[in-house]
């Protein structure tokens, strides 16, 4: 009897720790921790290190939200998600944040009553195939053998796809980015599809690279960004405008070295109420002011955390494109602060 | 146990519920219903409750929406237009598919080793010692996995198949031809088979709003017919045996009457193979047995079957010595010895454990999951869960249906089981 | 008459050698390799297999490398050394990452806290599988499942004691109304008073003594846990706490009581009906909407709490074998001395009915041990599948495939196999003194 009667025990201190209540932040700052739903197979985005350190794009925003909110980049407990499990997580409150390469799509966001609040990264589902295939086009696919990864959107993007176009193909459903860059390069499949950026990530790691041709059709649009639980606008509001102050970071300038500096010496009064050297930004967040400043010195501005984990200087070598600033072309823009 | 007491006769007391064996049974079963319900309306309130909060409704009404997925191995007809509900049962079919071949497979192979364990041969012994240790000691998972690796790793792709105009020049052979007179093709996604055609078909019947191959129903009705008949051939030659001590020679009758029938019904629909031949990407045409199927039976057949050959090794020796000596004292070959005498008797221990191995193996079907078989957990609990976010109901149909399949098998196995146990006098 | 003197050897002829097919390694293999047509195609096929198997894995393990810091080296140096188009193993990730592995994320200046645990486990198991053993012993058999916690998790140290007060004011409850209420009302008693205590009094009461007297260490959170650590954490912690409650569904099954029979027969065959994987599934979406509103704990607890469910309804099964095992006579016995029925089930019918099934109860375990690979799919890092993902995702280590399953694969024979040799040895011994 002995031990069930402990988990019963146990299980009863920890409901009566894991109340998930209406309001995040004071759940989050009560724990002093806060909770981070991630990936942990995809390169670039969100795994962990020998040490066991989580690091990615993604990792890098739960950071830069815990700095904001709890003053320590480092208090993030990392909750390993897969497809299937993310948005129960969210919704159970087992997460307090999803960071987690997810799509936002109007089911989701409506029926699944989730929020996303921002898009860190603007993606696209493409295809990448063998150079001796001789394909040079998407269209060229009928009768192809297609890998695609399973509780995703772009199941039902493929779908459509080759119906729109009039073509038929084989899905082999794989369970996770590894397995399906190993079954596409064991031929198992002509042609992997995912997010353009895993695809890219899949093909810098390639031993033959060159070898392989991502097509140029994106066909759908994949916004991937957090999302937290309706019904808690307040804590939807932290994350956005995080992240929003890590792109306006980029768009003046503002870097991990730099940041404080910046806060004193800055002349921009934009910059000056980002950093919270005038004005009450962070108040009406509920945070402090410097939370701006934390987020940023955390793991740096947007630019500097794309640079970092999935830039040009890493093996993934991943473009900016659609993630730009505004002001270069792309489509990464921060509402002003004030 | 229970326990004949002789109770006072006195007027019923409150305190008996309690104190009075004979009462406290009653009291306990109705203390024990009254928590169990307690339990029970807890939890579907509590349901209640959380679907309310988190504004969500129970209902299966998805199961009739548009699925949108597509499923490479589809036993019954089904498109990404198709709903959720055919969806599941394509997976449903797949599980039992799975299951069914993965029985087959594991108990000819758990035989044959559980037999050969016993062999007198050295290196036979033990290799299949080393065979069912190695199996059996691993998680299944691992041999799901292996399986799958070994498979795609070791084929080649499509592409070498190819015969190039450059390759005809320069004389080179392909890296890769097909088996068996060009019908078989192994690549690495599976392997493609020839599939029966027939040219002039029988329409489709509706049964049951079922669209049923009156082809397939046709062959097994002539089938069915000419077994029968030689059923009724060999019934008279044995009652010919039994009155004057020889046998009729009926093998030529027999043939006749199953073979011809079926082939001139064959002949008469136009039957040909549906030879896979390489096109653009792929094998088409044939039967494409994808590795992810062959994977999963495979290895859940090899891990299952090291717990059958146990079973059988266990089984055979608990057949006493005795039984052997007197089937050699008779004159039976080892061979004969063991299909006549000790097969049959040990299958009456076999056959309840077997029962456990093969309800293990159905479930373990749902490990489809790590080679991305579409089974009913791939398709219901796998894609439809996550497109739908319907969870709770998804996950209770899944559950629901593997309890009723392994209800289903274990009276199936059980009534067998009684049916050739032995008849205690 | 002649007299012939007939020979008569008085000396024994030295033996002789037998003739070299009747002796030594020819006469071992015609015996045991080439006894006979049939026998000498299966040697032949075996040979062949054999052969094959080797020819295939051999130049891969032969060109292993141990040292390098990625795929892409490792590759390099097995084409250096062993020319171009050789294949070879890479182990460099086994040395790099083990301790991922075994420990998942557990903290690494920490690792003495789960080898502790680990090593006492066999102290606290020692009682109970060899009765020579001093019975003071079961002491601290029992207090080791709340020293485990509080070694693993850490924390306060008052956590773990102050839930034992709770089972010891369960057992005093039970002993002072047993003897008037009965078995089954005083043990309900004292579980109600008990869940009370863990209820209302536990937090309160272990924050009180922690700020009187502070004693504690480093907190280690569940999603720290990985690997073997994390198999086996939740392989025991199920199969112990299974235990007895499978032994109550076991003696539930075969009661008298028709509810309390058609429950716990209903529970058995939900469970051992549905796959472990929908009860996995079970805990990390479902669980959600059957619990309170709001409420929300840790996955691996609700894992092991949906593990213990279904290791249960298995136990109980191999109870009910053993309790079948027994001969009707031990009963009527219990019977004809007039003890009651948790009497003879306390003197008479568990502790036989346990000792036969002994074996079954390590196979159980076995099964369920190999079973928490399963965990992978609800995203949790099991050794074989998680952890492997996680490797495989860092840029290193991308496309290693056949290393990590070897090494987890092997690490899991190793244990399963012992286990098992360990149960039938234990077979044998129960047989000899039970005949």
């Amino acid at each position: 009897m002995k031990n069930t009667v402990i988990l019963g025990a146990l299980s009863v201190v920890a409901l009566s720790a894991g109340m998930a209540s209406a309001d995040t932040l004071a759940d989050v700052k009560a724990r002093g921790e806060l909770n981070c739903g991630v990936n942990v197979g995809l390169t670039g985005f969100g795994a962990p290190d020998a040490n066991g350190n989580y690091q990615g794009f993604d990792v890098a925003l739960c950071k830069a939200v815990a700095a904001a909110v709890l003053g320590d980049a480092s208090k993030v407990k990392y909750l390993p998600t897969t497809g299937e499990t993310r948005f129960t997580a969210l919704a159970s409150g087992e997460v307090d944040v999803l960071i987690r390469n997810s799509t936002w799509s109007f089911q989701r966001d409506t029926d699944l009553k989730f929020d996303f609040v921002a898009v860190n990264y603007y993606d696209g589902q493409g295809f990448m195939v063998k150079k001796d295939l001789g394909v040079s086009s998407a269209k060229e696919l009928d009768g192809a053998t297609v890998c695609i990864q399973t509780g995703t959107t772009t199941e039902l993007n493929l779908a459509d796809f080759f119906k729109a176009n009039n073509m038929s193909y084989t899905p082999v459903n794989v369970a996770d980015d590894s397995e399906g860059q190993r079954q596409y390069l064991a031929g198992a499949c002509d042609v992997y599809t995912t997010d353009a950026s895993g695809l890219a990530a899949s093909r810098a790691t390639l031993p033959d690279a060159d070898n392989h041709i991502i097509l140029p059709e994106i066909i759908s649009k994949e916004p991937l960004g957090p999302l937290v639980r309706h019904g808690d606008n307040n804590w939807g509001d932290i994350i956005r405008w995080t992240y929003f102050a890590l792109v306006a970071a980029e768009e003046y300038g503002v870097t991990s070295a730099n940041v404080a500096d910046m806060a004193t010496s800055t002349n921009n009064p934009e910059i000056k109420r980002l950093l919270g050297a005038e004005g009450e930004l962070g108040k009406m967040l509920g945070l402090d002011n410097e939370w701006a400043k934390r987020a940023i010195a955390a793991s740096g501005n947007y630019g500097e955390i794309f640079e970092a984990n999935i830039g040009s200087a890493t093996p993934i070598k991943l473009a900016r494109g659609l993630n730009a600033l505004w002001t270069q072309g792309g489509l990464q823009y921060a509402p002003p602060f004030r | 146990m229970a326990f004949v007491q002789d109770a006072p006769k006195d007027s019923f007391r409150l305190g008996m519920l309690i104190y009075d064996t004979r009462y406290r049974a009653i009291t306990i079963q109705v203390i024990v219903l009254t928590l169990f319900l307690l339990f029970l309306s807890w939890l579907v309130n509590n349901t209640i409750e959380n679907l309310a909060a988190k504004d969500r409704s129970f209902d299966f009404g998805f199961l009739w929406q548009r699925a949108g997925y597509d499923i490479n191995q589809t036993l019954i007809s089904y498109t990404n237009d198709s709903t959720h509900f055919r969806a599941a049962l394509v997976g449903l079919l797949n599980t039992l598919l799975a299951a069914t071949v993965g029985c087959i497979v594991a108990t000819i192979l758990g035989v044959l080793v559980g037999v050969l364990r016993l062999s007198k041969n050295w290196l036979v012994g033990r290799m299949m010692t080393v065979y069912v240790e190695v199996l059996r000691n691993v998680p299944v998972l691992l041999w799901i996995l292996l399986t799958m690796t070994i498979l795609s790793e070791t084929t080649p792709a499509p592409s070498d198949f190819r015969v190039t105009e450059a390759m005809i020049a320069a004389g080179e052979a392909p890296k890769a031809t097909m088996m068996l007179w060009d019908t078989v093709a192994i690549t690495n996604r599976g392997m493609n088979v020839p599939a029966p055609l027939v040219e002039h078909g029988l329409p489709r019947l509706e049964l049951l709003g079922m669209s049923v191959n009156s082809n397939v129903l046709a062959f097994l009705v002539v089938l069915g017919g000419s077994l029968w008949v030689n059923s009724r051939i060999r019934g008279h030659a044995r009652r010919v045996q039994e009155a004057t001590g020889v046998r009729p020679v009926t093998w030529w009758k027999s043939l006749a009457v199953i073979v011809l029938p079926t082939v001139a019904l064959l002949m008469a629909l136009g039957f040909h193979l549906d030879i896979p031949t390489l096109t653009r990407f792929n094998f088409k045409g044939g039967t494409e047995i994808l590795h992810s199927f062959t994977a999963l039976t495979l290895a859940l057949a090899l891990y299952t079957s090291a717990f059958i050959a146990e079973i059988v090794r266990a089984g055979i020796m608990a057949i006493s010595r005795g039984q052997s000596e007197a089937a050699f004292a008779l004159g039976l070959r080892p061979g004969r010895t063991m299909s006549l005498v000790i097969l049959p008797q040990a299958l009456r221990v076999i056959i309840p454990p077997l029962i456990s191995q093969y309800l293990n193996l159905t479930k373990n079907t749902s490990l489809a999951i790590a080679v991305s078989y579409m089974d009913l957990r791939g398709t219901l609990g796998g894609i439809t869960l996550n497109q739908t976010g319907k969870e709770l109901e998804c996950m209770l149909l899944m559950m629901a249906i593997y309890l009723t399949l392994s209800l289903i098998i274990s009276s199936v196995m059980n009534a067998f089981n009684r049916a050739v146990a032995l008849k205690e006098r | 008459m002649t007299s012939v003197i007939p020979f008569v050897r008085n000396e024994m002829l030295p033996e002789k050698e037998p003739p070299l097919r009747e002796r030594g390694v020819v006469h071992w293999m015609r015996q045991n390799l080439f006894s006979g047509p049939l026998n000498t195609v299966l040697t032949l096929l075996g040979l062949a297999v054999l052969l094959w198997v080797a020819s295939h894995v051999l130049p891969w393990l032969m060109h292993s490398v141990w040292n390098a810091s990625s795929l892409t080296e490792c590759r390099d140096i097995i084409t250096q050394r062993f020319g171009e188009g050789a294949t070879g193993a890479c182990w460099a990730m086994v040395k790099e990452r083990w301790h991922q592995y075994l420990y998942g994320f557990y903290p690494m200046d920490l690792y003495w806290r789960p080898n502790l645990a680990f090593v006492l486990m066999f102290v606290a198991i020692a009682p109970v599988l060899y009765t020579s053993l001093p019975r003071k012993m079961l002491w601290f058999t029992a207090i080791y499942p709340a020293l485990t916690f509080w070694l693993l998790w850490g924390g306060s140290v008052w956590t773990p004691v102050v839930a034992m007060l709770g089972f010891v004011i369960l057992a005093l409850i039970f002993r002072a109304l047993v003897g008037k209420l009965g078995v089954p009302v005083s043990a309900g008693i004292g579980v109600v008073v008990a869940a009370l205590w863990w209820m209302f009094a536990q937090g309160p009461v272990s924050d009180a003594l922690q700020a009187a007297i502070p004693l504690s260490i480093t907190t280690v959170d569940s999603d720290q846990f990985g690997g073997f650590l994390l198999s086996i954490v939740i392989g025991v912690t199920a199969i112990s706490a299974s235990l007895p409650m499978g032994i109550l569904l076991a003696l539930g099954r075969k009661s008298d009581m028709l509810i309390v029979r058609t429950l716990s027969v209903g529970f058995i065959e939900f469970i051992r009906g549905v796959p472990l994987i929908t009860l996995l599934f079970t805990a990390s979406l479902l669980l959600q909407y059957f619990l309170p509103p709001g409420s929300n704990f840790d996955i691996i607890l609700r894992v092991i709490i949906l593990v213990t469910l279904f290791a249960a309804a298995y136990i109980a099964e191999v109870i009910r074998g053993g309790l079948a095992a027994l001969p009707r006579g031990q009963y009527e016995a219990a019977d004809a001395l007039g003890l009651d029925y948790w009497q003879a089930q306390r003197l008479i019918i568990m502790p036989q009915a346990l000792k036969i099934s002994i074996p079954g109860i390590v196979s159980s375990f076995i099964g369920l041990f190999k079973d928490t690979t399963l965990v992978a799919f609800v995203g949790l890092q099991d050794p074989l599948k998680g952890i492997t993902t996680i490797v495989r995702a860092d840029i290193n280590w991308k496309g290693i495939y056949w290393e990590p399953y070897i090494f987890a694969g092997a690490i899991f024979f190793i244990i399963c196999f012992g286990m098992s040799r360990y149960s039938m040895w234990l077979e044998r011994k129960l047989k000899t003194d039970h005949r």
